[in-house]
């Protein structure tokens, strides 16, 4: 959603309980228990939130969201048939209406246990213009944008592919530091910086600094 | 009233009322874990444990060194640990440097610490808006930062989760350690506000 334009202005509800109704405080921990008995990672649960159909994504509040995606997950998982979704709801679940699981990107790199880093911490980087079908952690803003490695996270499981039950395709996760100019465009923006965890996949080096490519700062 | 509470019934509450039962048959789930899960959400987590090691960091020199080191470490010495606070980051605010943090992609929060997000934190105008427009965002919830500080927004799009050490406030000087974690807001470890100096809090609370 980054960089998204016209949702309004932030509105902060004062004492706040923690759920708002009984049944998204089952909801919560229902899913959480159904998806671990189901071996389903996290990183396919959202992926499975992703896939609801965009109109009814922004038209349903956040645990609407999860109950559609739990919904998609039992029944593409086969935890329960659509003559059983048929049968409890009068529907087929939010499941029959998913966007189906198109993925993972085709060939990701090959990845030892132990994969040497192939940045460090004062590089210049670009995320790559990637747009693969399926899941990925790569935020549609930074795509194509130059920025400056800030944080080596170390190793972790690969989003891209664990979600489509394709390897964990384990690498680097770094801290990029992105100017906020380079990212908006707008002028005015100096003193604003925008820092992204981005695995290694999404990364190419750009050997030219953006700031000074930029010129006369 | 009626008509909202109709709804609900007839909407996601039957819905999830109707799927407990379900894969309770199946054997996936059992309604006394589910009790027991959402105890803790609602209790044992929660913004106290962020606040209590914000006052700690603020008081005890040596912690504060731990904590920007390795959050993880320091968040479990104080017996906050668990899977989403696997791998915990805690980011300091200075006068020069102020940071927010977001998830753009879903909700990613450090709920070990500061327990489930607030609706706002998940709502489309905050994930949108942090990190194209930081400063009117953190202008909704009232603070106006000067401009030469810098604001550094975090993007939680990965498996780090973030916590902002806020800056401790003027006039606490002579505040406890419990004192001070009780002027910790979840807002100011999330780096939408400041944390308010003690007078101010009071004459709030005296005000709500």
């Amino acid at each position: 959603m980054g960089g998204m334009d016209g949702f309004g202005r932030v509105i902060r509800e004062e004492n706040e309980p923690v759920f708002h109704a009984d049944w998204e405080r089952r909801l919560y921990p229902l899913a959480i228990l159904a998806l671990r008995k189901l071996g389903v990672v996290l990183d396919e649960f959202r992926h499975a939130i992703e896939r609801i159909p965009p109109a009814r994504y922004l038209d349903s509040p956040y645990y609407e969201r999860w109950l559609a995606a739990l919904e998609t997950i039992l029944l593409e998982r086969g935890a329960v048939t659509r003559e059983e979704f048929r049968a409890t709801f009068g529907d087929e679940g939010a499941g029959a209406v998913a966007k189906p699981a198109e993925g993972p990107p085709p060939s990701p790199r090959a990845r030892t246990k132990a994969p040497r880093a192939r940045f460090k911490p004062g590089d210049r980087v670009r995320a790559r213009n990637l747009n693969p079908p399926g899941h990925t952690r790569l935020p549609r803003y930074a795509r194509g944008k130059a920025g400056l490695v800030v944080r080596d996270w170390g190793v972790f499981v690969f989003p891209d592919t664990n979600a489509h039950q394709a390897g964990k395709h384990p690498q680097h996760c770094y801290a990029v530091e992105f100017d906020a100019r380079e990212l908006w465009g707008k002028p005015a923006r100096a003193r604003e910086r925008v820092r992204i965890d981005l695995w290694e996949d999404y990364l190419e080096a750009a050997p030219t600094s953006p700031l000074k490519k930029r010129g006369n700062r | 009233m009626s008509g909202n509470h109709d709804a609900a019934e007839s909407g996601p509450a039957a819905r999830v009322k109707a799927l407990e039962q379900l894969l309770t048959k199946k054997g996936l789930v059992d309604s006394e874990t589910i009790d027991k899960l959402a105890d803790t959400y609602e209790r044992k987590v929660g913004p106290r444990n962020g606040a209590r090691i914000v006052a700690r960091a603020w008081t005890d020199a040596a912690y504060k060194k731990r904590l920007l080191a390795n959050a993880t470490a320091a968040a479990a010495e104080m017996g906050f640990s668990g899977p989403e606070g696997g791998h915990l980051v805690a980011v300091e605010n200075t006068d020069r440097v102020h940071n927010l943090i977001v998830c753009t992609l879903c909700s990613c929060y450090p709920w070990t610490v500061l327990g489930l997000p607030p609706v706002w934190y998940k709502s489309f105008a905050y994930r949108s808006r942090a990190v194209s427009d930081p400063r009117g965002v953190m202008r909704d919830f009232g603070l106006t930062l000067p401009d030469n500080v810098e604001v550094r927004v975090w993007d939680s799009s990965a498996e780090i989760r973030y916590i902002v050490l806020p800056k401790r406030p003027p006039q606490s000087e002579a505040m406890s350690e419990s004192e001070l974690a009780d002027l910790v807001t979840r807002d100011a470890m999330v780096g939408v506000a400041e944390v308010a100096p003690p007078s101010k809090t009071v004459s709030r609370r005296a005000r709500a």
